[in-house]
Parts: C-alpha cells; sequence; structure tokens
C-alpha cells in the first residue's frame, strides 16, 4: 500500500534552524550547522489576549505552520490540519503537578485549558481562522511518521491538501530526566494531491522493516535522536537536496517508512 | 464536496463505566434509568462533587508482562479489554487479517497522568527527583494507551493516540475509517479511555463548570458536569464482508476558530461536523431517529449545541444526553456513547437523559426523560471538546431503513 502527496510548503524550526530556507542550507551542506538554542518567536497572528495565555510549544507550532502555508501560497483558514506531538506541553504539565501536590492545589483556568494535547490546534484555529477537520494525535517517539500517515490517508481518500505539524518542546525537572527533550523542534508540511505552483516533490510512502537512516553530520543525528519531531530530518534533507532519492525514516515498532521523494521541478 | 464512506461494520464493542462492566451491566443500568453518579469519594481530592468512578479499577494489577504500563488508566483499559469477548474478537481479526493489518486508533485526555500526580508528592527532597519506579513511557505519556492496547493485543499495525480532549474517542472512528478506505489497514480497534485524576477534576473545578449535584444536561437549572471514567472499545471491519449488525455510516469534523474552551455560542462547528457525518451516510435529517447530545450540563454547550441541532435536525428528534448516567467521561466519551448508540439500535430504545427534571425551556430540542421503546435505524452522536474540536458520528442497522 503506498500513500502519495505532493509537498507543496515546508516550515521548519529547531536548535540552530532558523526557518525552512536556511534549515535547507544546511541540510543541502551549504551553510555549516551551528548549535545553538531555539529561537521561537511571539505568536503575533493571535490576539493580544490569547498571546499572552500561549506556552512555547503552541508558538512554536504556530511558526512552523504558518511558515509552510505561506511557502505553499495556501490558505490556513481552509486547510484541514493534522497536530502531532510526542507529549505536548511538559512545562505547563510541570506547573499542574507541582501545584497538585502543593496543600492549596490551585490551578489557573488558563493552565488548565493549555493542558489538553490539542491546545495548539485550538490556538491555531483562532489565529487563522481555520474551521475544518483537525486531529491531535501522539504515538511517543512515533509521532512524526504517525502524523505523516494520517495526512497522507486524509490526501488520499479526501482527495484535499492537509496541513501537518509535528512539533515538540523541552522538559523541565524532574520530568527531564524521565523524558530528556532538550529543545523546541517543530516541522510543517502542506501536502497536497496533485502538483501546484508551489510543489516542491511528490512523496510516496510505505510501510517498511528496513531500518531508519541516520543523519552523516553528528550534530543533527543528535537532534533527530533526542526530539520525536526530528525524525523527520532525513525526509527534509532529500527535500533540500532535490534529487529523486529513497529514504527511510523512524515509525513505530516493527515498522518504519520507507519514502520515496521525486522533485516537481 | 464530501462523498459517501462505505459503511464499517462494528464486529464486536463493549464498554466499562460507572454504569457497569460489560454491555449485559451497562444495558441493564440504561434500561433501569439508573445514575452511576456518587458522591466524590476519590484519592484525596476535596472537592464538593459528584464522580463516575468505576469500582475496583485499582484492585487489580496488570500481567506481569505489561508492568511498564502500570497506571489506573490502563487497569480500566485492561478491565474492559476482558468483556464482552472484546479482545478475543480481535485475536480472531488479527488472525484472518494478520495482525500488521489492524490498526489501533485509540482516544484519551489525560492517559496516566495521575501516576505523575502521585509521583510529584513524593520527590527526592534534595534533588527533587520522581521516584525510582515512576514510568514516564507506560504511565504518563498520552500514547500509553495505544502502546498497552496493541501490546495486550499483540497487533503490529499503525496506531496512534488521538487527543482533542472530549471529541478524543468520536475522532478515532474517523481516522479508523479513513486509514481502512485507503487500504493500508483491513480493521481496526477503536475507542476510548480515561481515568479519574487530579487536573481533570481541579481543573474543571477551576473554570467553574463542575457541578455540586449530579449533572442535569439541558435541564433550566443545570448548572455544570460530573466528571466520570470509562473505557470502550470496537472493533471496525468492512462491513461487506459480515453478518447484520451495527454499522459505522458517518464521521463529520470541524473546528470552531472561536475560543479554547467554550463553545461557539450558535453552534457553527457542531453544525459543520453534523451535516457533514449526513452527507458521508447520504441521510437527510430526518432520517436521524435518535440523537445522543454531548449534553455535558453547562449552561455554554447544551445551549449552543441546541442551536445546532435544530438548525440540522430540526427540534422535533428525540434526544437525550448519557452523561446524567456515567458523567462526562472526556477523552472516552465519544466512545463510550457510540457504544450506548450500538446498545439502542440492538435492543429497540432511546436511552433517557437521567437527573433532568425540568427541561430548558429556551432550548428547541425534544429531550427525553424516560426510555422509549422503539425500532430504531439510525441514530447519531455527538462530541465537542476544548480547542474548538467537534466530531459527529452516524450508526445504523443493516437491512433497515431505505
Amino acid at each position: 500500500m503506498t500513500l502519495s502527496a505532493c509537498i507543496d510548503g515546508v516550515g521548519l524550526l529547531g536548535p540552530g534552524i532558523r526557518g525552512w530556507q536556511h534549515g535547507a542550507q544546511i541540510l543541502r551542506g551549504e551553510t555549516p550547522y551551528v548549535a545553538a538554542p531555539s529561537v521561537v518567536p511571539p505568536a503575533e497572528c493571535l490576539p493580544s489576549a490569547e498571546r499572552r495565555r500561549t506556552g512555547t510549544i503552541v508558538r512554536l507550532a504556530l511558526a512552523v505552520g504558518l511558515e509552510a502555508t505561506t511557502n505553499a501560497l495556501a490558505d490556513p483558514a481552509v486547510l484541514p490540519a493534522v497536530f502531532s506531538s510526542s507529549g505536548g506541553d511538559g512545562a505547563n504539565c510541570h506547573e499542574i503537578c507541582q501545584a497538585l501536590a502543593g496543600t492549596e492545589r490551585a490551578l489557573s483556568p488558563t493552565r488548565f485549558h493549555n493542558a489538553v494535547h490539542n491546545a495548539a490546534s485550538g490556538y491555531w484555529g483562532i489565529a487563522t481562522g481555520a474551521t475544518p477537520a483537525a486531529n491531535a494525535l501522539c504515538a511517543f517517539d512515533a509521532s512524526f511518521g504517525a502524523g505523516l500517515l494520517e495526512a497522507l490517508i486524509q490526501v488520499q481518500v479526501e482527495h484535499r491538501a492537509v496541513l501537518l505539524i509535528a512539533y515538540d518542546a523541552a522538559y523541565p525537572e524532574p520530568l527531564f530526566s524521565e523524558r530528556p527533550i532538550p529543545d523546541a523542534f517543530g516541522v510543517a508540511l502542506v501536502l497536497a494531491p496533485a502538483a501546484g505552483s508551489t510543489s516542491l516533490a511528490r512523496l510516496a510512502v510505505e510501510l517498511s522493516s528496513a531500518p531508519a537512516e541516520r543523519m552523516p553530520q553528528p550534530a543533527l543525528e543528535g537532534l533527530r535522536a533526542a526530539i520525536p519531531a526530528a525524525r523527520s530530518l532525513p525526509l527534509l534533507a532529500r527535500l533540500a537536496q532535490q534529487a529523486t532519492q529513497a529514504v527511510v525514516i523512524d515509525y513505530l515498532e516493527p515498522n518504519n517508512l520507507a519514502l520515496r521523494i521525486e522533485p516537481c521541478r | 464536496m464530501t462523498g459517501p464512506m462505505k459503511p464499517l461494520a462494528l464486529t464486536s464493542f463493549t464498554a466499562t463505566s460507572c454504569l457497569g462492566q460489560g454491555l449485559e451491566a451497562t444495558l441493564a443500568s440504561l434500561r433501569a434509568q439508573r445514575t452511576g453518579l456518587a458522591p466524590c469519594a476519590f484519592e484525596t481530592v476535596a472537592l464538593d462533587t459528584y464522580v463516575g468512578e468505576v469500582p475496583g479499577v485499582d484492585l487489580t494489577a496488570l500481567p506481569a508482562e505489561f508492568t511498564d504500563y502500570e497506571c489506573r488508566n490502563n487497569r480500566l483499559a485492561h478491565l474492559a479489554l476482558g468483556q464482552d469477548g472484546f479482545a478475543a474478537a480481535v485475536r480472531r481479526c488479527a488472525a484472518r487479517a494478520g495482525s500488521a493489518r489492524v490498526g489501533v486508533f485509540l482516544g484519551t485526555s489525560t492517559s496516566g497522568i495521575l501516576e505523575t500526580e502521585l509521583a510529584y508528592r513524593r520527590r527526592d527532597a534534595a534533588s527533587g527527583a520522581l521516584p525510582a519506579q515512576f514510568r514516564y513511557r507506560g504511565a504518563h505519556n498520552t500514547f500509553s494507551l495505544a502502546a498497552f492496547a496493541r501490546a495486550v493485543l499483540q497487533l503490529t499495525g499503525p496506531a496512534a493516540v488521538i487527543s482533542s480532549a472530549c471529541s478524543s474517542s468520536a475522532k478515532v472512528f474517523a481516522s479508523a475509517r479513513r486509514a481502512i478506505e485507503a487500504d493500508l489497514i483491513d480493521a481496526a480497534v477503536v475507542g476510548g479511555v480515561d481515568s479519574l485524576c487530579l487536573t481533570t477534576l481541579y481543573g474543571f473545578h477551576s473554570l467553574q463548570l463542575v457541578s455540586r449535584l449530579p449533572c442535569r444536561p439541558f435541564d433550566a437549572a443545570r448548572d455544570g458536569i460530573s466528571i466520570g471514567e470509562a473505557a470502550a472499545f470496537a472493533l471496525l471491519e468492512r462491513a461487506d464482508a459480515h453478518e447484520p449488525g451495527v454499522l459505522l455510516l458517518g464521521t463529520g469534523e470541524s473546528s470552531d476558530a472561536y475560543h479554547m474552551s467554550s463553545p461557539h455560542p450558535q453552534g457553527r462547528g457542531a453544525r459543520a461536523a453534523m451535516l457533514e457525518a449526513l452527507e458521508r451516510a447520504a441521510l437527510a435529517p430526518a432520517d436521524i431517529d435518535y440523537i445522543n447530545f454531548h449534553g455535558t450540563g453547562t449552561p455554554s454547550n447544551d445551549e449552543s449545541e441546541a442551536h445546532a441541532v435544530a438548525a440540522v435536525l430540526g427540534s422535533g428528534t428525540p434526544g437525550s444526553s448519557t452523561k446524567g448516567a456515567t458523567g462526562h467521561t472526556l477523552g472516552a466519551a465519544g466512545a463510550l456513547e457510540a457504544v450506548i448508540c450500538a446498545l439502542a439500535l440492538q435492543h429497540d430504545f432511546m436511552p433517557a437523559g437521567v437527573n433532568t427534571t425540568a427541561v430548558d425551556p429556551a432550548l428547541q430540542v425534544n429531550y427525553l426523560r424516560d426510555n422509549l421503546p422503539q425500532r430504531l435505524d439510525y441514530v447519531m452522536s455527538n462530541s465537542f471538546g476544548f480547542g474548538g474540536s467537534n466530531c459527529s458520528l452516524i450508526f445504523g442497522r443493516r437491512g433497515r431503513g431505505s
């Protein structure tokens, strides 16, 4: 069973990676990778009251989502979206657990509604006016692969473009010791059934038992291994290189995803 | 724009909630119009409220090979998977189709977060570290539920947890439907499990959305939700290969794009979800015999939903919220209410909305305060969640209707 779609736009943000253009240069080897903390911009797209309520992980998802739809020349308001995160907002969860371990057990309403796994999806709707279906997935370390499958299935079955946003942010201590996600990494893809003016490549995906590929650069391999959303890096590298290529990325044991990438121009 | 879907058969299903373990107990409670809500005595919670607690969840540990998954949520899942021959039906299906061709799509909002809440009380005084027994992956992580179910059921196909608050385990039906239609899989285990924890009890309390009484959906005096817990599962397979039974006929999903924790006042997103479900089922509004409302019992949810239902189905379609009986089981609500709809179709009755004594005259709905025995062909179930996530499902019976 092969699932297929065209990639019309990419959004990317991570440690030392300041957007898709910058990331593509790094992945093509034109610019050296320099490790640095992720810089997640404020959510200018939200009304100020809502903007103040967002944490890093929501701002990350909004930033890469908007970069991808902008690059795809797509109207975010009409795109169904698939959000996938390996664990949601660890910082917010820490604050809640800390409050619940105290004697008062007083939670703020904002903390509570930000705790839902689909918080980024809710803010995305408020920011862009998007009313189509939005999904919010989790598959632990397989969350990028699970999100990619869900988005490709939607493109194939519903014959319409879909926005995928996969994103993870750092966990604070003491959770960090149990789940060592060191920093924010987000990737967004606009996936469409047919090639359009902005299409970068056609992607075909199958389940596979072949081992997942690692990144040749140790620093990038470090990111790939440490942050579930960065399991997308081998795909993004092929996309940046704009050559017909095959690659296997991580999914859910015992399956990986075998990808074939054919440039559209 | 939206094409009709190929119906899927619910070849096995089960539910465990405060109404009882398994279908027989659940059906008996529904027939008796009994509520499972009781004053909250959960853990150390000091809130003046009613909850729908499942008795005995923590009495049985998981089998030794699943120790890494120990948490209340997975214990509740395990309890439910053992009812009504569900796990055995999944194993037979996997033997036929291949374990890699059976997907797992489950909904939860809080997974095993209770373990983390408890672990935070036992942090090391010097280092702040969590106790050594704490297992993030198997307990806390949102995917833990699907990983556990996949391990217990020995399935190796695609899997995901869908976690969109209170629409989670309705939306799993839509994701499974698409994955089967795309031929990625032949069958899917869908469902939802959510269990009592302090985050939701104190969280909904902070939003002032919790009633001090057993919740009274659609009542003029309704004043909030009662939180419940439940596990409900269904096995979805292509309908053409199976005997008559309950079918999934339509799914509809939408987003409010309005507010994080309040529904759109006119039910804009709810309306879109219901219309899409009707379109996929190739049914007219008048075909729906019964609607299981999301009906949480908050003033704003029920008002918004009543607007949406009146706009799509009109005011005559009989409906009820079964949350007066079960409590709001959050990420399990969609699947639990899907199973209640399946029981209604199988046993020819519409379940009453219990606790509600005086239906709000401002809500233009035909609200059932008593069970109504009647042959049903098509039923709709609504589920809406925080973040403006809406899902509507339509179920029916093969060989009935037009």
